[in-house]
């Protein structure tokens, strides 16, 4: 018996290694389609003519720079939105709501969590674009405004609840350290707490980055989808394109193995990338993991 | 004494884990049979190290080296060499039982706890296993305590009462070896007090090795003592001559509390 | 000393600070129930029995979204049984057999990555690996296995974060008795962690169920005259059927719409709903 349970552990030991291979073969796979389908687009198109301002596949226009732009200018958009409004409301669940305001406002900002981006994007294009129609007396009301307004209410709930866990995650003795000393709750959250949420807080902020430039339907329903580029104030008025509404709105009309379908490839890898670079910088703000032998014999 | 009649020798036992904590510098100890066999002095001394030699619980962590001799001679006679990289490890575990210093019990029931032992090894019978419960709960003086609620939660027991339990647990494999690693560093004077009785009674069926939380749970266990520092073995005697007439002018300073 | 502010001073700042914070969340939060409450009051007039049984007609514009409904759950269902043993076993790897060194950590790091490409690019690889190179052609199975590459990442990290709250103390114990290791994972780890992957696996399922992009080149189209026979077929969805009828039916009643944004926000809340519960369940009955 004792050698038939010996064999049992080794097989699914082995079954477990290889199931925990998988993910990195998959990072390579991905790593890979999008490359060997991507990569022709630059032998296709010339570097310089993706640094042009007009994107127009139609007529072999493959200017990236308007759906570059695009991307970034509902993001920030989104940003300057969502970052202050997200953090102040984690500050005040964290620090300042009592234990039943608490349970009330945690659920209800993962609920907004849990909510489809379509019905967000639906929403948007229903709801708010009449009403930015309206008030500033924009021909549709799909606008980089109201795709950022949108993508603020996507990047509200990964900055509340992740800013949340990094506060709560700061140790009561150091508040109560500098309650001894004499500063006021409100001083102890500014020159204390904050700064000891500090890598958790910026984690959530690189999250809410990331979660709003990839995000697709919302952007696709109510920017507008015209790739333009900038010009002066009345950019966020004006409608926009980014680089993963063109994918999607795109993708279903090419040919198969087509420029244009490279060129959709290629804007993929750029995402990729665009998401790597946020991931590896908000990975070197988390804490370093404890090895398993310090958490044996400790 | 010839080799075999101690249950235990070591010789020349080294071990140094890969992050450089604790260590072992060359240990000769020899552990007699069925007698409390006490290992004391400051932290880091190494007691802990040599105690997870004996049951290779050292393996759960990465250890740079370990060598010498270590040799468990079982009920039958025969030796058993520990540092052998191919022992069957269950079952030395099951030969020498550990109790630790806070009283961890697992999320189950007090019988599950119980059983836990005897159903990984494959013991399936339900009256062996039942009696298995009752005997060592009474070896550890808890039986009369829980008997009526077995299938309670084990965290509802108090401190004392969990400790206890560990205890049980161990002792319900039938082991021939009890480690015992500060086994009452968080209890009240009490439960302490059952657990030292119970150690008494125990050393007659069980060849005991206990690492004291003090000197004074040292004076009062002791059939045998060793004095550890910093990964040295310093002095070893017979219980009560080690804390009245130490040897080693540095086992004297501990034991009278002049450093700690 | 004078440049020192007087206690009436700081303690009137807190307490408008305290109440600006107070404003902002109820910015932050009143929204959401605006939004729910809207979504309810104009869909739920739509939601009858035929709709949620019956088929579309009239180019979408009149009858049910059955077959959406059914495509939905089944592209949820084959994602989950797809991703659940791959995930979980990954993360049992991670958490309990890896050795803590540069490779196993370059696996995490992946992983995380993983977790936040956008959603498009999984269906570009859905399309390129599934649809194109594996000749599943536009099918159930090609978007429930883009769905499941997309939640993978999400399984591996809540399961692992389930199976390292388990105290390492339980493992010791269970070591010392003579348990192997897999024997200590099925008997003591893997039950206590279990409420806290089961939630994990929800959460993530509740993703797949509401994204669009990822179904998009894989797997949805708009129209289907009967129910997909097998999971080489292509399928209706929810969340595609409700991008197209807002976005490219003309003529549509708003009505319908909400009503279809309220079934999936009953599909996708429910499961958000399910987890918490067994997570707040579990929590009660913790014995440790």
């Amino acid at each position: 018996m004792r050698a038939r349970r010996f064999n049992s552990e080794i097989l699914i030991t082995y079954l477990i290694k290889i199931l925990g291979y998988s993910a990195i073969i998959f990072v390579g796979l991905i790593f890979y389609f999008l490359i060997s389908e991507g990569f022709p687009a630059i032998r296709e198109v010339s570097f310089s003519e993706f640094l042009k301002v007009r994107w127009y596949p139609i007529e072999d226009y493959y200017g990236i720079l308007p759906l570059l732009v695009g991307s970034i200018i509902v993001t920030v958009g989104a940003l300057i939105i969502a970052v202050p409004i997200g953090l102040l409301t984690a500050i005040y669940i964290a620090e300042i709501a009592s234990p039943t305001t608490k349970e009330v406002l945690k659920p209800l900002v993962e609920l907004l969590g849990g909510f489809p981006s379509v019905v967000l994007g639906f929403l948007g294009l229903l709801i708010l674009s009449q009403y930015l129609r309206e008030i500033l007396a924009l021909p549709t009301g799909l606008s980089a405004l109201t795709g950022a307004l949108i993508l603020a209410g996507i990047a509200i709930p990964a900055i509340v609840s992740i800013s949340e866990d990094a506060l709560d995650t700061v140790p009561q003795s150091y508040r109560d350290a500098s309650l001894a000393l004499g500063a006021t709750e409100w001083e102890t959250i500014w020159m204390v707490t904050l700064p000891a949420a500090r890598s958790g807080v910026l984690t959530a902020i690189m999250l809410g980055i990331g979660r709003a430039i990839g995000e697709t339907m919302v952007v696709l329903m109510v920017t507008g989808n015209a790739p333009m580029m900038p010009e002066g104030l009345a950019t966020f008025i004006n409608p926009t394109r980014t680089m993963t509404a063109t994918i999607a709105a795109e993708m279903g009309e090419v040919a198969n193995g087509s420029t244009h379908y490279h060129v959709l490839f290629f804007i993929g890898i750029i995402l990729f990338l665009i998401a790597l670079v946020v991931n590896v910088t908000a990975s070197t703000f988390v804490f370093r993991r404890k090895k398993r032998s310090e958490r044996i014999l400790s | 004494m010839a080799e075999n009649d101690y249950k235990i020798i070591t010789e020349n036992l080294v071990l140094q884990y890969s992050d450089g904590t604790e260590s072992l510098k060359n240990i000769t100890l020899n552990i007699p049979r069925h007698a409390i066999s006490v290992l004391f002095g400051p932290a880091g001394g190494g007691k802990s190290t040599y105690l997870r030699v004996l049951n290779r619980l050292n393996d759960l962590a990465s250890v740079n080296e370990m060598s010498g001799r270590a040799i468990l001679f079982t009920k039958d006679g025969q030796p058993l060499n520990l540092l052998h990289p191919d022992i069957d490890i269950t079952a030395l575990r099951r030969r020498v039982g550990m109790v630790f210093a806070r009283p961890v019990v697992l999320p189950m029931s007090i019988k599950e706890n119980l059983t836990y032992g005897l159903q990984v090894a494959g013991e399936r019978n339900r009256s062996r296993l039942n009696q298995a419960v009752e005997r060592s709960l009474t070896q550890a003086a808890l039986w009369d305590e829980v008997k009526d609620r077995l299938d309670d939660p084990a965290v509802d027991l108090s401190g004392g009462q969990q400790q206890r339990l560990c205890i049980a647990r161990s002792l319900a494999l039938e082991p021939e070896v009890l480690l015992l690693d500060e086994p009452t560093s968080g209890l009240d004077p009490i439960s302490t007090g059952k657990v030292e009785a119970s150690l008494q009674e125990l050393k007659k069926d069980y060849t005991i090795i206990l690492v004291p939380h003090s000197v004074q749970q040292a004076a009062r266990t002791a059939d045998y003592a060793a004095f550890f520092l910093q990964g040295e073995l310093v002095e070893y005697a017979v219980g009560h001559e080690m804390f009245t007439k130490p040897k080693n002018q540095r086992t004297a300073d501990y034991i009278e509390g002049r450093f700690g | 000393m004078s440049t020192r502010k007087s206690p009436q001073r700081r303690k009137r700042t807190q307490q408008i600070g305290f109440f600006m914070l107070r404003m902002v969340a109820i910015i932050a939060v009143l929204p959401i129930i605006a939004i729910m409450a809207y979504i309810v009051y104009q869909g739920a007039s739509a939601l009858s029995w035929e709709f949620i049984t019956g088929y579309p007609s009239d180019g979408m514009r009149s009858g049910g979204i059955w077959p959406a409904i059914v495509g939905t759950f089944f592209l949820t269902m084959l994602c989950a049984i797809v991703v659940t043993p791959l995930g979980i076993g990954a993360a049992i790897y991670l958490s309990e057999y890896a050795p803590d060194n540069r490779w196993t950590q370059s696996i995490r790091i992946a992983i995380i990555n993983l977790a936040g490409i956008p959603s498009v690019v999984y269906g570009l690889f859905g399309l390129g690996l599934f649809v194109i190179f594996l000749n599943f052609g536009i099918s159930i199975l090609a978007g429930a296995l883009t769905l499941a590459i997309m939640t993978l990442p999400v399984i591996i990290t809540t399961t692992e974060e389930a199976l390292r709250a388990v105290p390492q103390s339980f493992r010791v114990v269970s070591t010392s008795v003579g348990a192997t290791q897999w024997q200590t994972i099925r008997r003591i780890v893997l039950p206590q962690a279990l409420p806290g992957i089961l939630t994990g696996v929800i959460l993530g399922l509740e993703r797949a169920a509401g994204e669009t992009a990822p179904i998009l080149f894989t797997a949805a189209v708009f129209f289907l005259p009967r129910l997909p026979s097998s999971i080489l077929d292509p399928t209706m969805a929810l969340p595609y059927h409700l991008y197209v009828i807002s976005t490219q039916v003309p003529g549509m009643e708003p009505q319908i719409q909400y009503g279809t944004a309220l079934v999936l926000l009953i599909f996708v809340l429910g499961l958000n709903l399910l987890a918490t519960v067994i997570r707040s369940r579990a929590r009660a009955r913790r014995q440790w």
